[in-house]
């Protein structure tokens, strides 16, 4: 049975087509722009409140927004400068959020008290991570300092490394294995060290023969009995770097649906987080910047650039040699699961890896036909779903319905709209279920 | 500068495969009957195949305009159903009857039941039954390929009638080539198969219907005692299990459902053809488990990634 288990899940997700195109672009550091936007809302969890006000000498590192609430991540100025207002901020998805703007003075002076925090235990530990400003840098922004401290510490004998990068275009991974081999390992080891954990796996999609070689020397450099390091190679198929999906290829475990990673004895972290992790606990400088793969038809220099965080996007775009014909599509992310922004005034936020911005051929057309059942959907989503019954459920405002066919599962990887003959907007739908079934459940316990 | 940015939701990124594309392929998988039937029947079997795919594309034209309906006259779809409904019918059918039974299975079965993915049985096969029930003699004016190019050629039995009269008048080679009677599309065996591994290449349909079909017709008429290779071999078995069972409105979507599916095609079928009036029970065989497909579904939903196996019937939660 597990062997057919095995042999049916291989096939699901899609072969996305790579667009690697920037894989070789080295690293170029983006001097400090004229003013950031810096959004409160850069994570999962409560958002920040602004801790500078307006007229405020801020310096690189300075704490400029953070939250008591437990699920939250505090946040840093990039620059000094002086902080020019205090606005609000729609980010793409929707989200309503407060911003600290600050006008830089191009002097890039650290702010005094950055220094190599003390870690002695487990609990230091999280205390520095939490300072750190560190979320998961793949994309969710979900706070590390939580994710670090589950409810079952004792029982996580798995930290897995997620290298896999499947998004198309995006390479800002890829440049940090290649780049900084040393800082992930060191990373690795520190989490290994202070959560006891005896085992690590850094999964890398195959497409990424130079990563696999250089993480492979360097993870049998360090392993030794009890901390063991290895490098696990992945097939190149979308969404290899989805959480359940690389659980699963990596350990054979699956996460149950409403389950967390945890739940099967795994922590699960994003290469450039576990590196970033390293390079705090050697240096002390906070989260700042971002490495963003910049990329698609309407970039005329397609790069790697090291990016302040609350960067607007056009001053990047300028950055990389402006655009070539007029954008009419600008995605904060892969061409997967990346929102579509609506402004390019719009900050790079700490969690962002990739700016994509496209011509007019590249935007999908609009329109959408019947479906014709042919299936593909369901062998794409990598959830095990049936989108079409979830549609016509979604259709009928159905909601028990939708939570009997597991729409909750969904992670909207866009598998299933990638698949579809009748370009049908399953994602969207899946979306739009997942948020009736919300209402309807907090209706019931309300 | 005006903001013409699109914003939309994710995917921002398209496979590029269409429903065209799709009918498309399913056309070419087709070309090799279509080929080896005029070959063995002469010119009427192009003629027959014309006639249908012309009036189910008038049909599916007319339906979009008066249903007012976006037009789906160019997804191909229309034409599959023409050259499926062609397929199974004799090459000596008069015209005027082919085209009724064209616009029955695009009118009547596609587009009144909301059109392309709604319909609840195959278009063709319900074209085929509406015509064994109306023209019941000239659905059964067999003629033998390759002496019988003339329509007023020499009225034969197919091999499932001479073998339900206990003789079986043809050898293998005969059978797989096509040189017997039988509707004009569905003797040649190798070019049906030929398309059939074209779609399963092209990953346009799953081989577990085919597969399970032919194989459960192949061990229930051996286990009755039958000659299997026969059964198999013969009648509408094989241009049924690839290409009317497959069909994606008509079958589950789901693996499970799609093997437990193409199980009671094969059963009923063999029931038909053994213990029924009728010589040949593909297409009723068919008929019956597409209306049965919303409960197979049901039975055989597969479970959300990391969900326990748990059987859906008898274990509720």
């Amino acid at each position: 049975m597990s062997v057919l288990k095995r042999i049916f899940k291989s096939n699901a997700g899609v072969r996305a087509p790579h667009y690697k195109n920037t894989a070789e672009s080295e690293t170029l550091v983006m001097p400090p722009p004229e003013r950031v936007i810096i959004s409160m809302q850069q994570h999962i969890g409560a958002p920040c409140i602004p801790t500078v006000k307006v007229g405020d000498i801020v310096e690189v590192g300075q704490v400029v927004g953070d939250s008591d609430k437990p699920v939250s991540a505090p946040i840093h100025s990039g620059v000094s400068g002086k902080v020019a207002a205090i606005t609000e901020l729609v980010l793409p998805g929707g989200v309503k959020t407060s911003a600290v703007v600050i006008q830089t003075d191009g002097e890039q002076r650290v702010y005094q008290e950055i220094k190599p925090p003390a870690v002695e235990n487990y609990q230091d530990f999280l205390k520095a991570v939490r300072s750190s400003g560190l979320v998961g840098l793949g994309g969710a922004g979900f706070p590390t300092h939580i994710k670090l401290n589950p409810p079952n510490p004792e029982a996580i004998d798995t930290l897995i490394i997620n290298a896999a990068e499947c998004e198309p275009y995006i390479t800002a991974d890829y440049r940090e294995c290649i780049e900084n081999t040393g800082d992930i390992l060191d990373g690795i080891q520190a989490v290994m060290k202070y959560l006891n954990i005896s085992k690590a796996i850094i999964g890398v999609e195959r497409n990424k023969p130079a990563a696999i070689s250089k993480l492979s020397k360097a993870a049998a450099e360090v392993s030794e009995p009890g901390r063991e390091v290895a490098v696990k190679v992945l097939p190149s198929r979308y969404p290899q770097g989805a959480e359940k999906v690389l659980i699963y290829s990596c350990t054979g475990r699956m996460v149950p649906p409403g389950k967390l990673p945890s739940d099967v004895g795994c922590i699960v972290m994003n290469v450039t987080s576990v590196s970033f992790l390293a390079k705090y606990l050697r240096t002390g400088m906070p989260l700042v910047d971002k490495r963003l793969t910049v990329d698609g038809s309407a970039v005329k220099e397609p790069k790697n650039v090291r990016v302040i965080v609350g960067t607007p996007v056009h001053d990047v775009l300028e950055f990389c040699g402006g655009v070539k014909s007029e954008v009419r599509k600008l995605i904060m992310g892969g061409p997967m699961m990346g929102l579509a922004m609506m402004d390019d005034q719009l900050p790079v936020l700490k969690q962002n890896n990739a700016i994509l911005a496209f011509a007019e051929e590249d935007v999908l057309p609009g329109g959408q036909s019947a479906c014709i059942r042919c299936g593909r959907c369901v062998r794409a989503c990598p959830m095990n779903l049936l989108p079409p019954s979830i549609e016509a459920a979604l259709k009928i405002k159905d909601t028990e319905k939708m939570a009997k066919l597991g729409v909750m599962n969904c992670m909207e990887c866009g598998c299933c709209s990638f698949s579809c003959p009748a370009s049908r907007k399953l994602v969207q739908s899946m979306r739009l279920a997942k948020g009736e079934l919300r209402k309807a459940q907090a209706a019931k316990k309300a | 500068m005006e903001n013409r940015l699109v914003v939309s939701s994710s995917p921002h990124l398209h496979s590029g495969v269409s429903t065209r594309e799709i009918m498309l392929d399913v056309l070419i998988a087709l070309s090799p009957a279509a080929v080896a039937s005029v070959l063995l029947f002469g010119w009427r079997a192009a003629a027959v195949i014309l006639v249908c795919v012309a009036s189910c594309m008038a049909s599916e034209y007319l339906s979009a305009i008066v249903l007012k309906r976006p037009q789906t006259v160019g997804d191909l779809s229309a034409v599959v159903t023409g050259v499926l409904l062609a397929f199974n019918l004799p090459a000596t059918i008069p015209f005027w009857q082919a085209a009724i039974g064209s616009v029955a299975a695009i009118v009547v079965v596609k587009q009144m039941f909301g059109g392309i993915g709604h319909n609840f049985v195959n278009p063709a096969l319900i074209g085929r039954i509406v015509m064994m029930a109306s023209f019941p003699s000239d659905m059964n004016n067999w003629v033998t390929p390759l002496q019988g190019r003339m329509v007023d050629g020499l009225a034969s039995a197919t091999p499932l009638e001479s073998m339900a009269q206990g003789e079986m008048a043809y050898s293998y080679q005969q059978l797989l080539v096509g040189i017997r009677p039988g509707s004009l599309g569905e003797t040649c065996i190798i070019a049906l198969l030929l398309g059939g591994a074209y779609l399963v290449v092209r990953r346009v349909i799953s081989p577990a219907i085919p597969l399970v079909y032919i194989g459960t017709v192949f061990i229930l008429t051996w286990i009755a005692g039958e000659n299997p290779l026969i059964h198999v071999l013969s009648g509408g078995l094989v241009l049924g299990a690839v290409f009317m069972a497959t069909d994606y409105a008509t079958s589950p979507i789901n693996t499970a459902g799609k093997v437990v599916y193409a199980i009671g095609c094969g059963l009923l079928t063999v029931l038909i053809r053994i213990y029924g009036s009728l010589a040949e029970g593909v297409s009723f065989a068919i008929v019956i488990m597409n209306v049965l497909v919303p409960l197979i579904e049901r039975a055989t939903r597969p479970l959300p990634f990391g969900e326990e196996r748990r059987f859906a019937i008898w274990q509720k939660k």
